[in-house]
């Protein structure tokens, strides 16, 4: 247990809406090692981002988590008090959000608000939160941070913003850091550099790091281990290159071929048909089923997560 | 330095464009030769007053001479009192700013924490109960609740005067300025606590407070630092305006407590057709008006990190 | 085994808006509440001949030997005047009913004047464009600039007394809410790029402004109008006080309580208390069926 930072078994997380209950997240299951990077990759909507605000208690109304444990060193974060959750978040669990102008608050200088994320969680005065401050932006790259600190979030470009974020996350030294789509809305040659450093920076330090997209293309070259998430569930998960290099789930197949690279110059683009069903809404059974061309009878169950070797996959007739 | 140079520019079109109107208005529609004279006079009497007073020029040159009059400080003399119209606003003033103040004051300390309670918790029953009870606090005809409150605690109770103006800042003072305040800030309390509600659950739910409580910052500053300070900005543009309403809307609350103020003065003087002294109502609560705005605009851009440098760049 | 793509599921047959819209204004009780006072109201002032025991304004039922009757006492025309006399002997009731009358009328009458003019000019502005909307955004930001009563005043004193003048002041005050209102949810509309085909098209104007940008404003308009009616009824009511409102040939709710502030200091707390009840009543209830409009009209709102 103590050589895992962190272990998700089951969670499930449900939006209690009007129009019915929404499944967002429905028995998530991972693990993370030190220093490891876990890619959590899926479509729009299939539960990602709620899976990364449950861990830290951050989901907010109609939605709750309604089940599972997370164990963070043993402790499960699920079952613990807002005092002492709040005392983790930002410290030992951190979070990247994907939009950095609308994380920062745009009527506070920088320094403001990366005084406050190490004030409240080290018993430091101002003085040395600010040198904290000044060394986490110049660990991320960011010239002179002096000038940086004293300005406000408008004032920088996306990439920076999204440095600042990193910078922010790394303050207090976390064992985890959650990074929710963090590139996706940067453009490609800034996403490639923030890629690199957020990959030295754990590497360096032993964080943690769960890197949340639906790009497979970030995914490939960043992380150690890779789990594929549909309509809320973990469909496979496993080492990144054994996963991408030969998938078993037919979703993953899908996904894969997708991708335009991969795909040959004049022939179509390979596609899954169909779209993923809405979470309000999920049919019985295996949720990929109406698009899988390999659905049999058997697939109206729900398929568990077997394990294969040292691989998972949920589903009845893997590749 | 730009900025507020064109927006002290903008303000003065805007007092010229105001006093063309109100002069316009007042001379031109009305009929101030009818009001002067009394039936006694003689016609030759009354070509020679009318030529005193200037009322036979051309409307352009009446106009420059008003306009260059007021600019001396002269805007006539009150047909009743005798005295300079200007001279008898100004008299009035601090009691009429002393009231709006003490009621911008009063607005803002209770409706802002209530409002942004009810933001916060917005489905909760305390905060439904603020949510309605805005409603009925701009509902309540101001002049009623004035009765009211002096039928209750001055005629009932006995507790505090009806009527009139203590000394600034003295106990009787004091006194004599709890129920007018609270009279009229009732119903910019409710508007403020509406406002500061929509502005807060606005807030509560951008992502950089989510952000925040990631952080693992302490909840009251979550609230305290990041939602309150982004709420200032809206409220405190409209706040600004109020303080203009509240000096407009002071007319009924000194008529009802009557408070020696400006808006009494003015009543008076529209019942009893003192057209200077109403001119120079209209012209001095203009330019505070326009001081207001202007003041509210570069609170802004101090407030606001953004709005100056849009304008810097501009 | 083919693939099969899953058809999406059928949508049931949507209710029309204007049911959906009512179920949900009727969801909420304070509305429901608010609502069956308002018609209530409505009724009282529109049958308020046939409701009040006494006609106060004609001369011939009053008489001064009634004048300040507590409520409850018997006047000498027999009735029970359930709400006291005032200072002339009339019956509150029947004053208050008449008052209903002229409070509501002036209010309403004005604001729906106010709403067509300012609705034209709002439409002609986002219509237009250009300079147009310029220069009519710059004279309504100007009025707005400046708060109602203070405009009223202004009003007032340039007008005269009358009720004429009054209602020219109210309507003038009124306008500028509906004018900016309109002008922004035409503007909306006027931007997408059917409109733009339409007149590529050479559709009249006419034809563009009502059946396409005229809707769109609909929802709006229905909520500021009535706030904004509310808000002219305590206007008038404001102004009637005061004195410089109506005239005493129109007595309305502010009159009646104006009538009744040399009574207060001697305890005769009726003559100034129940006109302002009804007054409330009315102000609180339009408010309430405002606010509770806005809520069900308004698309962004979270549920």
């Amino acid at each position: 247990m103590s050589d895992k930072t962190l272990v998700v078994e089951d969670l499930r997380t449900h939006f209690f809406t009007r129009s019915g209950v929404v499944r967002a997240v429905d028995g998530v299951s991972f693990e993370v090692k030190p220093g490891e990077v876990l890619g959590l990759v899926g479509e729009s909507g299939c539960g990602k981002t709620v899976t990364g605000f449950s861990i830290l208690g951050l989901v907010d109304p109609p939605g709750r988590v309604v089940g599972g444990r997370v164990l963070l060193d043993g402790k499960d974060l699920l079952r613990l008090e807002e005092k002492e959750l709040r005392r983790i978040r930002g410290a030992q669990v951190a979070m990247v959000f994907q939009d950095p102008m609308m994380t920062l608050n745009p009527v506070l200088r920088i320094d403001t608000q990366m005084v406050e994320a190490v004030r409240a969680h080290q018993e430091v005065d101002n003085e040395e939160a600010f040198q904290l401050a000044k060394a986490a932006l110049q660990r991320v790259g960011i010239a002179s941070p002096e000038e940086r600190l004293r300005s406000y979030p408008h004032q920088f470009s996306g990439g920076m913003r999204q440095r600042v974020a990193i910078a922010i996350a790394m303050l207090n030294r976390p064992r985890l850091i959650i990074a929710d789509e963090p590139t996706t809305a940067l453009d490609v040659t800034i996403q490639a550099q923030i890629l690199y450093e957020a990959q030295k920076l754990c590497r360096e330090s032993g964080t943690a790091l769960i890197w949340i997209t639906h790009d497979l293309s970030v995914v490939a070259g960043l992380a150690d281990r890779i789990c594929v998430m549909y309509a809320g569930r973990i469909v496979e998960s496993g080492a990144v290159d054994e996963v991408l290099d030969t998938p078993l789930h037919p979703y993953t197949q899908g996904l894969i071929g997708s991708v335009p690279s991969r795909n040959r110059r004049g022939s179509p683009l390979a596609q899954i048909p169909g779209i993923m069903p809405a979470l309000a809404d999920l049919p019985p059974g295996c949720a990929f089923r109406a698009r899988c061309s390999r659905a049999a009878a058997a697939c109206t169950e729900i398929p568990e997560l077997r394990k294969i070797g040292n691989r998972q996959v949920r589903c009845f007739h893997p590749l | 330095m730009v900025f507020i140079l064109r927006r002290i520019l903008q303000s003065l079109v805007v007092v010229l464009v105001m006093s063309l109107v109100v002069f316009v208005g007042v001379n031109v529609v009305g009929d101030p030769v009818h009001i002067l004279i009394s039936d006694e006079m003689t016609q030759a009497e009354i070509d020679r007053f009318i030529q005193k007073l200037g009322l036979d020029r051309p409307l352009h040159e009446q106009y420059l001479h008003f306009l260059a009059n007021a600019a001396r400080g002269d805007l006539g003399n009150s047909f009743v009192h005798g005295e300079p119209a200007l001279k008898l606003i100004l008299d009035r003033m601090p009691a009429t700013l002393e009231l709006a103040f003490a009621a911008f004051l009063l607005a803002v300390i209770v409706g802002i924490p209530l409002g942004m309670y009810a933001g916060l918790k917005p489905e909760s029953p305390a905060s439904r109960a603020i949510m309605t009870g805005s409603i009925l606090g701009f509902s309540l005809p101001t002049f009623w609740v004035g009765l009211m409150l002096i039928m209750v605690f001055a005629v009932m109770l006995g507790w505090l005067p009806s009527t009139g103006r203590g000394d600034f800042m003295t106990w009787d003072g004091l006194r004599h300025l709890a129920l007018p305040a609270v009279n009229l800030a009732l119903f910019k309390m409710a508007l403020v606590t509406r406002l500061a509600r929509a502005g807060t659950r606005e807030a509560a739910l951008q992502d950089y407070v989510k952000f925040a409580r990631a952080k693992g910052l302490s909840p009251s500053r979550v609230v305290l630092v990041h939602v309150l300070k982004n709420i200032l900005v809206p409220v405190v543009t409209v706040l600004g305006l109020e303080l203009g309403g509240l000096i407009a809307f002071s007319v009924v609350t000194e008529t009802v407590f009557a408070w020696p103020g400006m808006g009494k003065l003015l009543i008076d003087s529209i019942q009893r057709l003192d057209r200077p002294v109403v001119v120079a109502y209209l012209v001095i609560t203009v330019l505070m008006f326009v001081v207001i705005n202007l003041v509210v605009d570069l609170l802004y851009a101090a407030l606001d990190p953004r709005v100056r440098l849009r304008e810097m760049k501009a | 085994m083919s693939a099969r793509v899953e058809t999406l599921p059928v949508l049931p047959k949507p209710e029309t808006p204007l049911r959906r819209l009512a179920s949900e204004f009727f969801a909420s009780r304070v509305a429901t509440g608010a609502f069956a006072a308002l018609m209530v109201i409505v009724f009282m002032a529109l049958f308020a001949p046939f409701l009040a025991p006494q006609n106060p304004y004609d001369l011939a039922t009053v008489t001064v030997m009634d004048a300040r009757l507590a409520p409850g006492e018997r006047g000498s025309a027999g009735f029970l005047m359930w709400l006291g006399a005032d200072g002339a002997g009339r019956d509150m009731w029947s004053a208050i009913l008449y008052g209903l009358r002229i409070s509501l009328g002036v209010g309403v009458a004005s604001g729906v004047i106010a709403l067509a003019i300012g609705t034209a000019i709002g439409l002609l502005a986002a219509y237009r464009g250009g300079w147009v909307d310029a220069l009519i955004m710059r004279v309504v930001d100007l009025q707005l600039s400046f708060p109602a009563i203070l405009v009223a005043l202004i009003l007032v004193a340039i007008l005269g007394r009358g009720a004429d003048k009054v209602m020219i002041a109210l309507i003038l005050v009124q306008w500028a809410y509906y004018a900016r209102t309109v002008r922004g949810s035409a503007l909306v509309e006027r931007r997408k790029e059917y409109v733009e085909a339409a007149q590529c098209l050479a559709l009249p104007a006419s034809r563009i402004v009502f059946r396409h940008l005229l809707p769109n404003c609909l929802a709006p308009m229905i909520v500021v109008g009535t706030l904004q009616t509310a808000h002219a009824i305590s206007l008038e009511a404001t102004l009637s006080f005061l004195g410089v409102g109506l005239p005493l040939t129109e007595p309305s709710l502010g009159l009646l309580i104006a009538n009744g502030f040399e009574y207060m200091l001697s305890g005769k707390y009726w003559i100034s208390f129940y006109p302002g009840l009804a007054l409330l009543a009315t102000i609180m209830s339009i408010n309430l069926v405002g606010d509770r409009l806005r809520d069900v009209l308004n698309p962004r709102l979270e549920r």
